[in-house]
């Protein structure tokens, strides 16, 4: 009967097709349900550093709150824009979410917990990043409104520029373990936290710290979004379900870019003491708190900085962020040969 | 050197350390919102809120159809309308006023000479539509009655001052 069952599992196409679904499922409602107390989260995070208390009515302690914005979203009306184009304008929302949503693909959870254990996933998850300016992109012409336009502009401008830095970043990476595959990437950094990438290749941690919270147009680079300037940048002709798409593509890039720098720099799922007590901690609960760590850190640096102008984000990415990373790439690439570290793959 | 002191200082993120270890440092402080539906902020003796006409302990109405409110309201949202009584005296057959007009300066209350209309302690008396705010003689006499107790201690707490 077994023998049966794992037979219809692993080679009939419907039972793979369940399989697929199954693995797709178990990723994105958790994921669904992190974006969506993301959002508490960071209301609440803000709030404690301004000395105001957050959404605290909705449930208890305010804990109902993302659903009941979730269920206003979902109940008020869309708006297409007369002078917009409707294809587009109904597409560019769906792009921007979906692509933050296949890119999990790839992501090991735990040893082997992987949907998709591909020998190319740092290439992948690159190449699926770069798509997710489609949507903005689409979403600013098809809008048909000068601010749309401008905000829908700067934001593929600034997601471009932090690309090329969060590119030599991954490089440097992949020097250091020898492969694409990012199980392969954790289990490079195996035997406590002294091994974690994040201590060797600090400078480059905060790099692809900083450039991620770029790439996801986070404080202080949410330029896109500053109001005075531009309303609400590419989604100011958007509503209701349209919007919500925007909104959990954006937190769904974000615990992502998190997830990516908790595999790249903080040794994925292992557990940062590689003895007794915290051997026995699954290893996804590991990866859950590290990305909870980094998320959190998003959300205080939107508590703590100012918006940069658009022409220091630009000096930023291009004149500092650029040359530093391709410099560590070099580095770490002589370090590695002449040093005799060069990973054998 | 002094640049190299700046060039150093900017690598090493020293000015942005500081200020994320200031803003972690409030995060854990007790906060300072009013809890407002459940707890609210202390209101002074002179506070300006939603209108009430008042009535003397025998029930009978203060207000003597003066018009001096309706004359000196500066949003001409009091509309005032009277004729006398069976009995002789003079008293309002309307006495409407418009709270979406209403800037809540307080001059009505000021202008009467009997202490009729005053601005009571309520702040909260928002509506679902329009229609409620146009208040009437009977809205206004109502509130009178429901925050005579309040109204009567403030205009006590303040009279030393008048």
């Amino acid at each position: 009967m077994s023998a049966d069952l794992i037979q219809f599992f692993t080679v009939n196409w419907l039972g793979q097709l369940i399989v697929i679904v199954a693995q797709c499922l178990a990723v994105t409602v958790p994921l669904l349900v992190s974006v969506a107390y993301m959002t508490y989260v960071d209301r609440k995070v803000w709030a404690s550093i301004q000395l105001r208390r957050g959404p605290n009515v909705v449930g208890p302690f305010g804990l109902l709150q993302p659903f009941a914005d979730g269920l206003k979203l979902v109940l008020k009306e869309t708006i297409v824009p007369s002078s917009a184009n409707a294809v587009l304008f109904i597409i560019a929302p769906m792009i921007a979410f979906m692509t933050a949503l296949v890119a999990w693909a790839v992501v090991p959870f735990d040893d082997g917990w992987v949907i998709a254990d591909i020998n190319v996933g740092i290439l992948y998850l690159f190449a699926i990043s770069s798509l997710g300016v489609y949507g903005i992109i689409i979403a600013g012409w098809a809008s048909n409104s000068k601010y749309a336009f401008l905000g829908a502009l700067r934001s593929a401008a600034q997601m471009v520029s932090y690309e090329v830095s969060i590119g030599f970043v991954l490089i440097t990476v992949l020097l250091c373990v020898g492969s694409l595959n990012l199980s392969d990437v954790v289990m490079a950094q195996s035997g406590g936290f002294w091994h974690w990438f994040f201590l060797p290749l600090l400078p480059m941690f905060v790099i692809f710290f900083v450039s991620a919270l770029a790439e996801t147009n986070r404080t202080p680079f949410d330029l896109p979004m500053s109001e005075a300037e531009l309303v609400a940048g590419f989604h100011t002709e958007y509503s209701a379900m349209t919007f919500g798409l925007f909104f959990l593509g954006e937190y769904a890039n974000m615990i992502l870019l998190s997830a990516l720098g908790a595999v790249l720099f903080l040794g994925g799922w292992m557990s940062p003491i590689p003895y007794a007590p915290f051997t026995y901690v699954p290893g996804v609960v590991w990866f859950a708190l590290k990305i909870a760590f980094l998320l959190f850190v998003f959300s205080w640096t939107k508590g703590t900085l100012p918006r940069y102008r658009y022409d220091q984000l630009m000096r930023l990415g291009w004149k500092v962020f650029l040359p530093v990373s391709l410099g560590w790439v070099v580095l770490t690439a002589a370090v590695l040969q002449f040093g005799g570290w060069v990973p054998k793959s | 050197m002094a640049s190299l002191d700046r060039t150093a200082r900017a690598f090493l993120l020293t000015e942005l350390v500081s200020g994320f270890a200031l803003t972690l440092k409030y995060m854990f402080k007790p906060k300072v919102t009013v809890n407002y539906p459940h707890e609210k902020g202390p209101l002074s003796p002179r506070f300006r809120g939603e209108h009430a006409l008042r009535r003397y302990p025998n029930g009978e109405e203060r207000c003597i159809a003066c018009k001096l409110c309706e004359a000196i309201c500066p949003a001409q949202a009091i509309t005032i309308e009277a004729e006398p009584r069976d009995d002789g005296s003079r008293r309002t057959t309307r006495y409407d006023i418009d709270m979406t007009k209403c800037i809540y300066c307080g001059f009505c209350q000021e202008a009467c000479p009997v202490d009729a209309i005053v601005e009571g302690p309520n702040f909260e008396f928002s509506t679902e539509t329009r229609e409620e705010l146009m208040y009437n003689k009977d809205k206004l006499l109502a509130n009178g009655d429901r925050w005579e107790s309040l109204i009567a201690a403030n205009l006590h707490a303040d009279a030393a001052y008048r």
